[in-house]
């Protein structure tokens, strides 16, 4: 976290600096344990191929989770997450790197919340991973 | 399949859209630290305020409060060593899979978080089928998008959080004809209910007690002893007097047997069923749950956690207990 952000401090157009996200099978395993998630195709290779993929994927739960927490590391400590509109499309699979990129799409001040709009896209080797927009209340 | 069976099936998905998808799920264990720091540590998010007290209070905030995209987290459905699903499929799904469109992927969440948690809040889960599409061309096969709608409350009652979930069901590829069909990202929660039990004019209390999370054995008014099962008269003294005492929930295995047949619906077999002697001195009978039958011993710790199969409708089952 190198500074924190504040509401006045934030402009529309705002680059978030960019994170990449190594896709190993421990990172799926652990998201996929952390998030309670036990669907085979998430641990058991096997099993994902049986199904028709090359490997075990990364949950959505755990998409979500690194999207936030890419933003959560750009906003500091007193940022508050209020909702987040998330969508999925090719999957994270072990060997490949997600690049998350974010932008401050808006913000609006909604009674006492300081509200920002963050759009954040995660590609990998595949393509477009996930595509999100996160609402951040900032001081 | 013919145009008018296909239409057949999705008519009646979607006559069920604002129907309870699953029975209301209570977490096992109330929002907590370690679950906290286990998905911090695999997110990589250390955003002081999940962890560090002190750091908390330093961002404006009474206490620790965990992640909110671990709001689904804690209701999720636990542990099977052979991977299948703990009960309950999602309403509709069923139907759907017997139209052909077996595998199935998450496509999109949506959340509103309304507060932040804090360690010790108990989260309960509700969820409702929300919608199906009509059939579309997608990347993966022609399918369905089927959205369900999840509302999270704390013990107050109060809503802390809501989530749309959306997967798309699809016929999976001709390769993978024979695969087990997969939920690649369906959350898994809750459990089929099991009959209820008969009520009784003496059994009342302690069946009611489950609704509030207690564990409640009849205690003589006169001499003082627990008696169970509850009858009208103390078997030591022949007093009709009594009060329900509160138990801790805590206790050893007696005996047990595991149950293979008849198999009730709502219930996982095999089934240990149990002789829990309780700190307090009574032995009842209950169902174990999270213990491999092979793992079962006399003498075995357990401790009582309680299963919601509807708001009014709570069933005890001990688990090995891990503290105390």
């Amino acid at each position: 976290m190198a500074s924190a952000m504040t509401y006045d401090g934030v402009q529309a157009g705002q680059q978030l600096p960019g994170l990449d996200i190594p896709i190993t099978a421990s990172l799926i395993v652990a998201g996929a344990i952390a998030t309670g998630d036990y669907s085979l195709v998430h641990h058991d290779k096997a099993h994902a191929q049986a199904a028709g993929t090359p490997d075990i994927f990364m949950n959505i739960l755990t998409s979500n989770g690194l999207v936030q927490r890419f933003v959560n590391d750009w906003a500091g400590p007193a940022a508050r997450i209020r909702s987040v509109k998330l969508r999925l499309g090719a999957p994270n699979f072990p060997g490949d790197t997600m690049k998350l990129a974010g932008t401050v799409k808006g913000k609006e001040v909604v009674g006492p919340d300081k509200l920002v709009d963050v759009a954040v896209s995660g590609t990998n080797s595949l393509g477009e991973h996930v595509t999100a927009t996160v609402r951040v209340a900032l001081p | 399949m013919s145009q008018v069976r296909s239409q057949d099936w999705l008519s009646k998905v979607r006559a069920m859209v604002g129907q309870e998808a699953l029975p209301p799920q209570t977490a096992a264990d109330p929002v907590n630290l370690p679950m906290i720091r286990r998905w911090c540590e695999a997110m990589g998010d250390r955003t002081p305020a999940f962890l560090d007290e002190q750091a908390a209070v330093r961002s404006g905030r009474a206490s620790v409060v965990a992640p909110p995209a671990m709001l689904f987290a804690w209701t999720m459905s636990h542990f099977s060593p052979d991977g299948e699903r703990e009960g309950g499929t999602l309403l509709g799904l069923d139907l759907v899979d017997a139209a052909g469109f077996t595998s199935v992927v998450a496509t999109n969440v949506e959340e509103e978080y309304f507060r932040e948690l804090r360690c010790g809040d108990l989260i309960t889960q509700r969820v409702t089928l929300d919608g199906i599409s009509d059939e579309k061309k997608t990347g993966l096969g022609v399918g369905h998008f089927v959205t369900y709608r999840y509302e999270f409350s704390d013990q107050r009652g109060e809503l802390v959080g809501r989530t749309i979930f959306r997967v798309l069901k699809f016929r999976p590829p001709a390769k993978a004809k024979e695969a087990a069909p997969v939920a690649a990202d369906a959350p898994r929660a809750a459990k089929a209910s099991p009959p209820r039990p008969p009520m009784t004019k003496d059994g009342e209390f302690f069946w009611a007690g489950f609704v509030e999370r207690k564990l409640l054995v009849r205690q003589c008014g006169q001499c003082g002893r627990l008696h169970h099962p509850p009858g009208p008269m103390c078997p030591e003294c022949n007093s009709l007097e009594w009060t329900p005492r509160e138990c801790s929930g805590r206790g050893t295995i007696h005996s047990f047997v595991v149950m293979h047949q008849p198999q009730i619906p709502g219930h996982q077999y095999p089934l240990p069923v149990a002789l829990i002697d309780l700190e307090e001195g009574a032995r009842i009978v209950a169902n174990l749950q999270g213990i491999a039958p092979d793992k079962v011993r006399i003498g075995l710790p357990v401790e009582v956690q309680y299963v919601e199969y509807e708001k009014d409708f709570v069933l005890p089952a001990f688990r090995e207990r891990r503290t105390g």
